[in-house]
């Protein structure tokens, strides 16, 4: 559980996010906004990837970043930019070998997550010779061989055509972990349980998917 | 040289430790660089092919390490045969060749994921304030990004073919920097989510 107290955002002399005060414990939440809204900043601070100028987030209690980023895993919405190793086997053992494990474990965890993902056949592939589809469950399965708790995903499915984009879904419905989405296609959140829509910096809905998604609609669309 | 294509063979040499390919091809390159006669560079020429086919690697492959080159060899083969005259360019040229194949032999031999660890062994005899993790980071990114900046710049290179620009430098370089940085920053975010303790 994610808890935002009085949390605020300012680079370069703009303020990103303020006033952010909020819990955050459901299993789906999804958020939306605006282009330059503050999504993506509100997104990289449950990571730890920003750090609030004011205000306190903590995760389960704690307000420690490091523990926090080894709990929560962080999906781009460009999977070329998060595929660190020009090998897909070799990618999925970059954060694992960063956590230290053995490379027993290390083999363990990637042969589960190929197998449950059915991206066995991938492992010894170049990652610039996939399909947009294939890199992005590459990217996400380079998530969770590390076992998160909590998996953010910003925009995953942006730039996969209707077929990959179905399968990116089934695997992230197929998640025990609670998953926090960034996403302009509403029809996603639909099923989430909750919903927040960020604007300029601040939250501006925040409740049942269906109702933050129409009320967001019948605003812009 | 670093090329991003590892090509897989059970041999003698990709099963050779990363460090000694390492080390080897340091020693080899100085020793081509000092060697100043024709036989001697024709025969480590000659030494670097015969390593492609203990490698079970065809000419094609050898070559594949030359063609990114060509261009540049070109170039310098010209100046030189303007500036010194042909039979040292020549030379030159024969140097040059055998240095980007031995390193490309190296480079296509070795797993990514093994030349950095292959450095990384080397630093451990650097003295403390050498970042070895971070220069064996920033190896595998640039093995992983040289693919990706090409296609960038193919996907510039088209955008500004439309616009009638595609001969224009300025137009080409600098969505191709703009979008580089770009995707910098981005990937920088992506090691920090992948790596806890940095």
């Amino acid at each position: 559980m994610f808890e935002f107290i009085d949390v605020a955002v300012k680079k370069e002399g703009r303020v990103l996010l303020s006033d952010i005060n909020i819990t955050l414990s459901e299993q789906r939440i999804g958020i939306i906004g605006l282009n330059g809204s503050g999504k993506s900043t509100f997104a990289k601070l449950l990571n730890g990837l920003d750090i609030p100028s004011s205000g306190i987030i903590r995760y389960q209690g704690s307000p420690d970043v490091k523990a926090r980023r080894r709990e929560v895993g962080f999906v781009f919405q460009n999977p070329d930019n998060q595929i660190v190793y020009p090998i897909v086997g070799e990618d999925l053992q970059f954060g694992l070998k960063n956590l230290r494990l053995p490379a027993a474990e290390i083999t363990r965890r990637i042969e589960e997550i190929a197998q449950r993902f059915q991206i066995t056949h991938l492992l010894d592939r170049f990652a610039h010779q996939l399909s947009g589809g294939e890199r992005q469950m590459v990217a996400l399965a380079g998530v969770l061989v590390m076992e998160p708790k909590v998996i953010v995903f910003d925009e995953p499915t942006t730039l996969l055509d209707l077929k990959n984009k179905r399968q990116l879904l089934k695997a992230i419905d197929s998640l025990s972990q609670q998953v926090i989405m960034i996403s302009h296609d509403l029809d996603i959140l639909r099923p989430f349980a909750r919903v927040l829509q960020i604007e300029n910096g601040a939250i501006k809905r925040d409740g049942a998917a269906a109702e933050v998604i129409e009320s967001y609609r019948g605003e812009y669309a | 040289m670093i090329s991003e294509g590892y090509v897989k063979r059970d041999s003698v040499i990709h099963s050779a430790a990363p460090s000694l390919k390492i080390i080897s091809l340091a020693v080899f390159c100085t020793a081509v660089f000092l060697l100043t006669s024709w036989q001697w560079v024709a025969l480590a020429g000659g030494m670097t092919l015969v390593a492609y086919k203990v490698a079970r690697l065809n000419l094609s492959h050898a070559y594949q390490g030359l063609k990114p080159t060509l261009a540049i060899l070109a170039a310098i083969f010209i100046f030189q045969t303007i500036f010194v005259g042909l039979p040292l360019a020549a030379f030159i040229l024969l140097r040059f060749s055998c240095l980007i194949l031995a390193a490309h032999l190296v480079t296509i031999t070795t797993r990514s994921s093994e030349f950095v660890e292959g450095i990384l062994s080397l630093l451990r005899y650097a003295p403390g304030w050498v970042p070895a993790g971070k220069i064996a980071l920033a190896i595998s990114l640039s093995l992983r990004f040289i693919p990706m900046v090409r296609s960038v710049f193919a996907e510039v290179r088209m955008a500004q073919r439309a616009r009638g620009l595609d001969k224009n430098l300025l137009a080409l370089l600098n969505p191709l920097i703009v979008r580089t940085l770009k995707s910098g920053d981005q990937i920088s975010d992506a090691v920090r989510a992948r790596s806890p303790d940095l």
